[in-house]
């Protein structure tokens, strides 16, 4: 094919177009495949990593704070309203906000990707944490590990399933909001979308939106088989 | 087992060399073999007192009492009597206020705590087996603080799922939730040998389990004890578990102790009124569960060879008892394991040990 897809707005030209393409169908498939190399691969690569970055921030903050939490009970309270206070804030709103301080660029998106994870991980770490069977922390005191020990050994692999349910919905949750993002410029999936929508080509808009729920469904069931892989002891018990 | 009650069975689970001394032995700990040690500690409680905060009256009052290397030592009371208090006091779950708790001498508070708990076994009701960890993980739980090579806490998880009675090639690699409740409870107490601890502390061990399961853990528990023996605080409110599994038993009212014995003479001279009342009105039929055939003087055998009903000498007084008023007849002749006479049993003779005649004697 011989279109040049260079910046948005990506129009193609009519007269070297396919039938579809020229009628502005729904899905051109033919399109979809000849660009998908150029087009959506560069905003995919940017999407995926808008999202871990947000993500492994987010955990290395709430996990932290949830451990906090969980050793002085005090700081329970703070950090989820702190946390959720964040979580009402509408996502353009929140881009649109941080754009005179951090400017249009990625710092900004990540400040607001991260904020909008840090309820749920946290939430879940400490939900997770507390959840743990007294017995086998009594058990483990009585056997005379220390509180680092109980932590690491016991109470920690035993929040794991909820830590890594709290991981799967803030990873499924970013990928949604990545999108928003383009609207400050950072690339993503969210700008093939917005360019779509500004030139009306049917056949991006659809293709983008596809290929951020397939990476959202791929993401989580790769998250599914980590969570078995680091807890065989789940699959035995239902056994 | 201690030389004051030789003339008097030493406990319910009338050990078959009931005279035999379960002394302190080379502990094996440190030899880089992972035979199963035979270390046994003595345990001694010296005015152990402890009041909770905001309480007048102690949970536990000036508690002594000496439990020797080796012996079961069963705590037990009513509930709020201060038993498991008193039990978690030895590896300081729970703080003393006053007193003190020494092991072979040595007192529990001059020991960092993780170190202390460490060289003591844990088992309790819901026994906190870890769900995470395989069978070998949780046995090797405190080999690993201990720092024994991964090969020794395999071996010796294997050696002791043997002798709890479970499968060492198949049952090592599963998760806890893949037992039943009794079997969760033969690993909970392989998990509290498994660094060839001296003393073992069990709170009502075997309480959530059903009945059946129960006896065949307590007969299970008894002969490892046999086999191994450790020095054991066992807590229970079951007066029936206690005389069974008891070399000692220690009755426990409101934080005081009540009456330390082995479990004949508990039901053979309670104290005072509580504990007649805490052993039960049938306390002379109870008693006859303590004594075995051959723990007794008999007659002597009138024949070489069996005559009449015969009775094995490791069968309980109560079942010979049994035998006689369903046979209907009162005289069993009590043979070895090998079937030769060793004597003959009167029913006249069961009267005379349990009845008044041998009380006033011993008074």
């Amino acid at each position: 094919m011989t279109f040049v897809i260079a910046q948005a707005p990506v129009i193609p030209k009519f007269e070297h177009a396919s039938e579809c393409i020229r009628q502005n169908k729904q899905f051109c498939t033919g399109w979809f495949v000849d660009n998908f190399d150029h087009v959506f691969v560069p905003r995919l690569v940017e999407h995926i990593k808008l999202t871990a970055i947000a993500v492994g921030i987010g955990f290395a903050i709430a996990f932290t704070a949830a451990l906090v939490a969980h050793s002085r009970g005090w700081f329970e309270t703070p950090f989820a309203v702190f946390s959720a206070f964040l979580y009402t804030i509408p996502s353009l709103a929140f881009f649109q906000l941080l754009v005179p301080i951090t400017g249009l660029t990625v710092t900004s998106a990540e400040i607001a990707l991260v904020s909008y994870t840090l309820l749920i991980l946290f939430r879940n770490t400490l939900t997770g944490l507390r959840e743990v069977p007294e017995d086998a922390r009594t058990a483990a005191r009585a056997m005379g590990l220390t509180k680092g020990q109980i932590l690491r050994r016991v109470e920690l692999p035993l929040a794991l399933p909820a830590i890594m349910a709290g991981i799967r919905i803030a990873t499924v949750t970013t990928i949604s909001l990545a999108t928003v993002a383009a609207f400050i410029g950072v690339g993503g999936l969210g700008q093939p979308i917005f360019n779509a929508i500004q030139s009306g080509f049917k056949t991006q808009f659809v293709a983008a939106g596809l290929l951020a729920v397939a990476l959202a469904l791929v993401a989580d069931a790769l998250l599914v088989l980590l969570q078995r892989q680091l807890a065989p002891w789940m699959r035995a018990r239902r056994a | 087992m201690n030389n004051s009650d030789s003339a008097h069975p030493t406990g319910p689970s009338a050990l078959p060399d009931g005279g035999r001394e379960p002394g302190p032995q080379s502990t094996g700990n440190g030899s880089g073999s992972a035979r199963v040690g035979h270390a046994a500690a003595v345990l001694a409680f010296n005015e152990a007192t402890k009041v909770y905060p905001g309480r007048r009256t102690p949970a536990v009052s000036n508690l002594t009492l000496e439990v020797p290397a080796g012996e079961i030592c069963v705590l037990i009371g009513p509930s709020g009597s201060g038993k498991t208090t008193a039990m978690q006091m030895v590896n300081r779950l729970i703080p003393m206020t006053s007193g003190d708790v020494t092991i072979d001498g040595r007192s529990i508070m001059g020991l960092d705590e993780t170190e202390l708990r460490r060289g003591i076994g844990y088992v309790f009701q819901q026994i906190g087996l870890f769900p995470h960890m395989t069978t070998e993980d949780n046995i090797g739980t405190v080999p690993r603080l201990l720092g024994w090579s991964k090969e020794r806490i395999r071996a010796r998880a294997r050696e002791l799922l043997e002798l709890v009675g479970l499968d060492p090639d198949d049952d090592l690699r599963r998760y806890p939730g893949e037992f039943s409740g009794g079997q969760r409870q033969r690993i909970g107490v392989a998990r509290a040998m498994a660094a060839d601890q001296p003393l073992m502390l069990m709170d009502e061990p075997f309480g959530a389990v059903d009945p059946i399961a129960r006896d065949r853990l307590q007969d299970d528990f008894l002969r490892l004890h046999e086999e191994v023996p450790k020095t054991v605080v066992f807590v229970t409110h079951d007066i029936d578990e206690a005389i069974k599994m008891g070399h000692r038993i220690a009755i426990l009212r409101d934080g005081e102790l009540v009456q330390y014995d082995t479990p004949d003479r508990i039901l053979a001279e309670p104290a005072n009124e509580f504990v007649a009342d805490f052993v039960g009105a049938d306390r002379g039929l109870k008693r006859l569960r303590v004594w075995r055939l051959g723990d007794l003087e008999l007659e002597p055998a009138p024949d070489r060879e069996p005559t009449g009903l015969t009775a094995p000498e490791d069968m309980s007084l109560r079942d010979a008892l049994s035998v006689m008023l369903v046979e209907g007849t009162e005289r069993l002749t009590v043979v070895d394991g090998d079937g030769r006479p060793k004597g003959a049993l009167a029913l006249g003779a069961i009267t005379r040990l349990i009845g008044p005649d041998e009380r006033a004697a011993k008074a």
